[in-house]
């Protein structure tokens, strides 16, 4: 946690409520996301026990597992899961528009830019929380190496068509989720958290309902007190007012309500299975309905106040304006969504249990640069943001006072102006450190030439690196940072219009990147180094498709 | 390091007035101080800066029940889901004699031996956990002398905590046919194509080291004292199913943290001494004398402590209402030096207080004051454009 969010979330313990820490959002929030709100039982590994799901605030769809332990309940309930997940997906996947991409020419190894179709928009998936974004993850895996009976009519348990499918969607999902900045599948209180810091610690802001309650408490109720009560506050019945969000439940609902209603439906379903005749059979259906209902009843009481909280969250995500790069981040969703298409369209096999070297190595550096990027890109779209740079000496804003014509030494001299900023910041500046700054949304680069206490004198050559930022000395007293600009002025030997700070000027120069570079290429996976395990080969291939063992009884 | 004996019985009688008069239930023997278990042994290395877990725990005080009359009750349970889902696989596991079992302690730790084709499993069955690990330590020598494969289930383990006896009960104990010893804890746990939840693993590595230690001393008196295995065995279902697939954790830091964590706990009696005359957590207190008893034991509360502690909501409510720091997270505190209240921080950030020639002061003040200047160029219409 840096300074500027401890000192934000004092600042909410002081006030009662929850402070900003971002002034416009940073995450792309899609017209008409697909929420997903899913309890699971404890206990065991991906045996979920409802869900609300839908795009429509007003109308979500309950999907409950009467018995979680049993295969083809579970069954019904993905299918039903994938009828509404996978056509809100089609719905994305058909609407594209043209775009380029430079690719390397198998034959002659050049760099070619080649036409390809990019979704014009993609889906989003919305789940109230972080452990929600893992439960996604974990229906992926559970779903994706099923068989069914269509493509191997041998297989025991055969999934219902669509089933693998989802899986792989859902994988796709989850693992882009652990993207920087991606927004496909994001947590409502990761969304929350960036923008609000409250008076509670991290670990406490995972509860939806506590979260909400400070950022937006009820009318003439106090956010830490609400928040409290969201938290801790239980009903006469020993039963939490509101429940968690998931998808882990409450042990005491658990225990007191859910355990009893599934077992009247365990008994339910015993007795309708010995009925003799037809009128008796119809009798104990009506008591299988019933004891269906009953669970479906308890599953929703749990669901639907987080379903709300999660709709209200996105009220206050969607009053903020958004920042600036947002939209080029979503871009690269949208990119990753029509990829994960195409590889489906074009019959890929499901995305193996562990990557090989290369995938692996790719993915690590993807998500090293998106986060450098995001990072950048942050401070870049918010004041605030970059106010916490600029503490931490990544970043110094100030007046230009003095703009000094020079040129380069070359035979063909460019201008090369030296621009002095005074400053109240203290960067961390090493010798000829380069500095950058956005020049109509280009950055515009500098290097750092000298540094001058502006009261003292004291010249820092290289920069005021080696004194304490925080110095007592420091605090208050300006300093006049002198640039050398180095580029984006023109070809001429005038630098052109604009493109120089003038006298007067108030300007922000970032010690760090803003354009993230590529790393180097790695090879293929096939062309994988020994060093590296070598090429994954045929049988990896082969077991890396297996379908997970099923025992008999794959429920306990 | 076990304190002299005669420290250790005065000890004892110190905690036993400290625990009061334990609250008799009609029809139900009188209640035993609570044990402390492998799973509260190793919380206690969660957080060692804590006097107050220490001592309560030390002295065996029934920590969920004393948060419950303090009127901060803590919010542990088990789905009974979880727990038959737990017992079942632990069945499952434990089935023909071990046979499964054995395989997975010979396939992962001890490839070497010969495969277990036939092994033992001793009944362990005796009076009272005093009785039960007297019981063990027989069969675990006999299981050395008689060689081959031997799996102890459920066997009962001591273990010397600050002077008094905790008893302990592993899931189980397998000794190998060189007469080492391998603890075995089953966990209800997916382990996911060969991974598992770092955050489980964890805790059952410490919990495990907790039974190291305790064979380490019935080890200890035998002679020749039989090996330890500082890798114990993680069994947890495969995937989705209910099959077993098992792991070798190495257990040794958490068991040299556990082992020093443990040598310090006789510093209860230090903080024993220091309480005020006649203090006692006896749960028919009035709730104002209870408080005031818990009071007087200082707390280091952390916000991890709500996973760990039965009575972190109540030094919770303690910690926010003193305006601490540290309720908002150990690195919120890290960052402000000296300044550990929220009243003294915003005063010092806002310049009202504070020597401004202190870094943290200093940080504090351009914080605030960068945010304050921030906040007013966003909303006079120029956010977007930081630079």
């Amino acid at each position: 946690m840096s300074l500027m969010s401890t000192l934000a979330r004092l600042e909410a313990v002081r006030s009662g409520r929850a402070q900003v820490v971002a002034t416009v959002r940073h995450r792309h929030v899609s017209a008409r996301p697909l929420v997903f709100v899913p309890l699971t039982t404890a206990g065991e590994a991906g045996a979920p026990l409802g869900a609300l799901v839908g795009t429509e605030r007003d109308a979500p769809r309950l999907l409950v597992v009467p018995q979680p332990r049993d295969r083809d309940l579970r069954f019904a309930f993905l299918t039903e899961l994938a009828d509404v997940v996978l056509p809100y997906i089609d719905s994305f996947a058909a609407d594209v528009e043209p775009a380029e991409r430079t690719e390397t020419d198998p034959e002659t190894g050049k760099r070619v830019k080649v036409e390809v179709e990019l979704c014009a928009d993609a889906p989003q998936l919305l789940v109230p929380s972080r452990a929600g974004i893992e439960f996604v993850r974990l229906l992926g895996r559970s779903m994706r190496f099923r068989r069914t009976a269509e493509q191997d009519p041998e297989t025991p348990h055969p999934a219902p068509p669509h089933v693998p499918l989802l899986g792989r969607w859902l994988t796709h999902f989850g693992e882009r989720a652990r993207v920087p900045g991606s927004s496909l599948l994001q947590a409502l209180t990761e969304l929350l958290s960036r923008h609000w810091a409250t008076g509670q610690s991290n670990l406490e802001d995972q509860h939806l309902g506590a979260l909400l309650a400070w950022i937006d408490p009820p009318e003439g109720t106090r956010g830490a007190e609400e928040a409290l009560r969201a938290e801790l506050a239980r009903g006469a019945d020993g039963q939490l007012l509101h429940p968690p969000a998931g998808p882990a439940t409450d042990p005491a609902f658990d225990n007191r309500l859910l355990a009893p209603a599934i077992e009247r439906y365990d008994r339910a379903r015993t007795r309708l299975a010995a009925a003799e005749d037809g009128l008796e059979a119809d009798d104990r259906l009506g008591e299988l309905t019933a004891a269906e209902r009953d669970v479906r009843a308890l599953v929703e009481s749990r669901t639907r106040p987080t379903w709300d909280a999660v709709w209200h969250g996105l009220d206050l995500l969607r009053a903020l304006p958004e920042g600036a790069h947002v939209a080029d981040r979503w871009t690269r969703d949208r990119w990753s969504f029509t990829g994960h298409r195409d590889r489906v369209l074009a019959g890929e096999p499901p995305q193996p249990r562990l990557d090989d070297a290369v995938t692996a190595a790719n993915k690590l550096a993807t998500r090293e640069r998106e986060q450098a990027r995001l990072d950048a890109q942050e401070a870049l779209d918010d004041p605030l943001v970059m106010a916490g740079r600029r503490l931490a000496g990544e970043a110094f804003a100030g007046e230009v006072v003095e703009v000094v014509r020079a040129y380069s030494e070359s035979r063909r001299p460019s201008p090369r102006p030296l621009v002095t900023v005074r400053t109240d910041d203290r960067p961390h500046l090493g010798e000829r450190a380069k500095v950058y700054r956005s020049l109509g949304g280009r950055p515009q680069s500098a290097e750092f030439v000298e540094a001058v206490e502006e009261n003292t004198g004291a010249a820092h050559e290289n920069g005021a690196d080696g004194e304490d930022v925080h110095g007592g000395t420091g605090a208050g007293a300006g300093l006049l940072v002198t640039v050398r600009v180095l580029d984006k002025m023109g070809r001429g030997r005038e630098p052109e219009e604009g493109s120089v700070p003038e006298k007067g000027d108030r300007i922000c120069f970032t010690l760090f990147e803003h354009e993230q570079r590529g790393g180097a290429k790695l090879p293929d996976p096939e062309d994988t180094p020994w060093t590296h395990g070598g090429p994954p080969g045929e049988a990896a291939a082969t077991t890396a498709q297996r379908p997970d063992a099923v025992t008999e009884e794959d429920v306990l | 390091m076990p304190p002299p004996r005669t420290r250790g019985t005065a000890l004892r009688h110190l905690l036993a007035e400290l625990r009061g008069p334990a609250v008799p239930v009609p029809g139900e023997p009188p209640p035993q101080p609570k044990a402390l278990d492998a799973r509260a042994l190793a919380a206690l290395a969660a957080n060692p800066g804590c006097d107050r877990r220490a001592l309560l725990d030390g002295a065996g005080v029934d920590k969920a029940a004393l948060a419950d009359a303090l009127g901060a009750p803590s919010s542990f349970g088990q789905s009974q889901f979880a727990l038959t889902r737990g017992n079942a696989f632990e069945k499952r596991v434990k089935a023909d004699g071990g046979a499964e079992l054995l395989r997975l302690v010979h396939e992962k730790l001890d490839p070497a031996a010969p495969p277990p084709e036939t092994s033992s499993v001793p009944d362990l069955t005796a009076v009272g956990p005093a009785g039960r690990t007297a019981r063990t330590a027989l069969a675990l020598r006999e299981a050395v002398e008689a060689g081959g494969w031997t799996l102890l289930d459920h066997p009962m383990l001591a273990l010397d905590v600050a002077g008094s006896p905790a008893f302990l009960e592993p899931d189980a104990v397998v000794v190998h046919p060189d007469g080492s010893w391998t603890v075995v804890e089953i966990k209800s746990f997916p382990m996911l194509d060969g991974s598992a939840d770092p955050a489980k693993v964890g805790a059952a590595a410490r919990q495990s080291a907790v039974y190291v230690l305790a064979l380490e001393e019935v080890a200890a008196r035998l002679d020749p004292a039989p090996a330890v295995r500082h890798r114990i065995l993680l069994v947890c279902p495969k995937d989705f199913s209910n099959l077993a697939t098992a792991s070798a954790v190495d257990v040794r830091k958490q068991r040299s943290v556990t082992r020093r964590q443990l040598a310090r706990l006789t510093r209860i009696e230090e903080i024993a001494e220091a309480l005020p005359e006649g203090t006692c957590f006896g749960l028919d207190l009035p709730p104002e004398r209870l408080t005031a008893a818990v009071e007087s034991v200082p707390a280091t509360y952390a916000p991890e402590c709500l996973s760990t502690c039965e009575l972190a909501f109540h030094c919770r409510e303690r910690a926010r209402a003193a305006g601490a720091v540290t309720a908002l997270g150990r690195a919120a505190r890290a960052e402000l030096g000296g300044l550990t209240t929220v009243d003294e921080v915003l005063a010092a950030a806002h310049g009202e207080a504070g020597d401004p020639a202190d870094p943290a002061v200093a940080a504090l003040r351009r914080a605030a004051g960068l945010r304050a200047e921030a906040l007013a160029s966003a909303s006079a219409g120029q956010g977007g454009t930081a630079c």
